[in-house]
């Protein structure tokens, strides 16, 4: 067993920060395409018109049932032909976007219909208005409800964002594979980003954790 | 100059196809292995056992799986094990699929009523009679659809080993679109396979999950 050398890893800490960082921009810009599409995608399942039903279903399935990379491929190798020339960067956040959006679009159409209608029902009664009724029956329980599940989802999209390394974009997988070509030292470059993104989940989880005991209160209500 | 897109190289991404399922399948044997093991330990009294569970399935659930098959294949001659790439990724992807399914079956055993196990100790079982006997055939079936549905996680996972030079679906998708310079073909090819593989498997796991509602 050869031992573990992380001077020359640790020497280049400006590069994984930048690494990290880069890593949180594109999951953060994703995640909020990923909610609009989702958000798009949710109505769509719940209106009446059968073919914008099935268009969505298609998206959804097809995009749930098929790896990640092999979509980041299509995106940055595939398009092209079509005409259409990505840099890495657009490429991987359009790729992670369209790929978040499928998983996003089901958890907020279940979110959707875990309201019962007597809920609203009870709303009109007690004299609140449409809007009234919207924001304090609809969207802060369905929101409160589905909120764990998207936190999940966000930390399974930034994971996922390593993948797109193998497009050539510098986050922070990528700038491990590069310090690794300088310093050859593979096993130590690979155990710091591992610790790196455990932390950077780590604080994630905390943080929405404290945003759910905080913003949904009314959950802990007398528990 | 370039290569026609052809049926042989379809032919080659099958020989791919077979390689992504056989390394799905140890994933999941081996993850099964591991992962009864970690769930054993995840809900065993010893303080010990069950933190260091929790801890190995918050740091691999934490870890991106491709960071994961970089250290395995990196690691395994660095500890002193001579082994060919492919031992050494199925090991990694048995260690992964070991803290999912150990987090999906803990979350089964914890869902089966406390009065049952209550029932079991009045009735005079053991232990481990009760698990055998009374918790087990519950929690396998509440666990069956959340089980098969990783399984397709799995196969779409096995993607990501293409990128540390194993030969499957995947990395079969890249020789062949960089031979034949029709990388939109290609890959739609191989999403279809895969799409294949996977779709009727996520439906069979929604039919259970129905059934089990239902019951």
């Amino acid at each position: 067993m050869t031992y573990l050398d992380f001077s020359g890893v640790l020497s280049r800490t400006d590069l994984l920060i930048r690494g990290a960082e880069l890593t949180i921009a594109i999951s953060l810009t994703a995640m909020i395409f990923a909610l609009v599409i989702g958000l798009c995608c949710a109505s769509m399942l719940l209106s009446p018109l059968k073919p914008l039903r099935f268009i969505v279903l298609g998206y959804v399935e097809v995009i749930r049932n098929t790896p990640f990379i092999v979509q980041v491929f299509l995106v940055y190798f595939g398009l092209p032909s079509l005409g259409i020339r990505l840099t890495p960067l657009t490429a991987a956040i359009l790729a992670m976007s369209i790929y978040g959006g499928a998983y996003t679009s089901e958890i907020i159409r279940s979110g959707i219909q875990s309201i019962a209608k007597g809920q609203i029902e009870a709303g009109r009664s007690l004299g609140m208005s449409p809007l009234q009724i919207f924001r304090y029956i609809v969207l802060k329980p369905a929101f409160s409800a589905i909120f764990p599940s998207l936190a999940s989802q966000f930390v399974l999209l930034l994971l996922s964002s390593s993948v797109v390394s193998a497009i050539s974009v510098p986050e922070l997988t990528g700038v491990g594979n590069d310090i690794q070509g300088i310093t050859l030292r593979n096993m130590e470059i690979y155990l710091v980003i591992a610790v790196i993104y455990v932390g950077i989940v780590a604080v994630l989880k905390l943080g929405c954790l404290a945003f759910e005991r905080i913003v949904f209160r009314f959950k802990y209500l007398g528990r | 100059m370039f290569q026609q897109f052809s049926l042989h190289h379809v032919q080659f991404m099958l020989v791919g196809l077979s390689w992504t399922i056989l390394l799905a399948a140890v994933g999941l044997i081996g993850g099964s292995l591991a992962g009864a093991v970690l769930t054993l330990m995840r809900i065993s009294r010893y303080r010990l056992a069950s933190a260091f569970a929790r801890a190995y399935i918050f740091v691999i659930q934490g870890t991106p799986l491709l960071v994961l098959l970089f250290i395995a294949y990196f690691g395994a001659t660095y500890i002193g094990f001579d082994v060919r790439p492919i031992v050494a990724i199925s090991v990694a992807f048995s260690f992964y699929a070991a803290a999912f399914l150990g987090e999906i079956w803990r979350g089964a055993i914890q869902s089966v009523p406390v009065g049952q196990s209550e029932g079991a100790h009045a009735l005079g079982l053991s232990g481990p009679d009760t698990m055998v006997h009374i918790i087990a055939p519950q929690a396998i079936r509440i666990a069956t659809p959340a089980t098969v549905g990783f399984f397709v996680q799995l196969i779409k996972n096995t993607s990501l080993a293409s990128v540390v030079g194993i030969i499957e679906l995947t990395r079969t998708a890249q020789i062949v679109s960089n031979a034949t310079f029709k990388p939109l073909e290609v890959y739609l090819t191989a999403a279809a396979f895969y799409f294949l593989i996977c779709f009727p498997i996520t439906l069979v796991s929604r039919h259970l999950e129905r059934r089990l509602a239902q019951s």
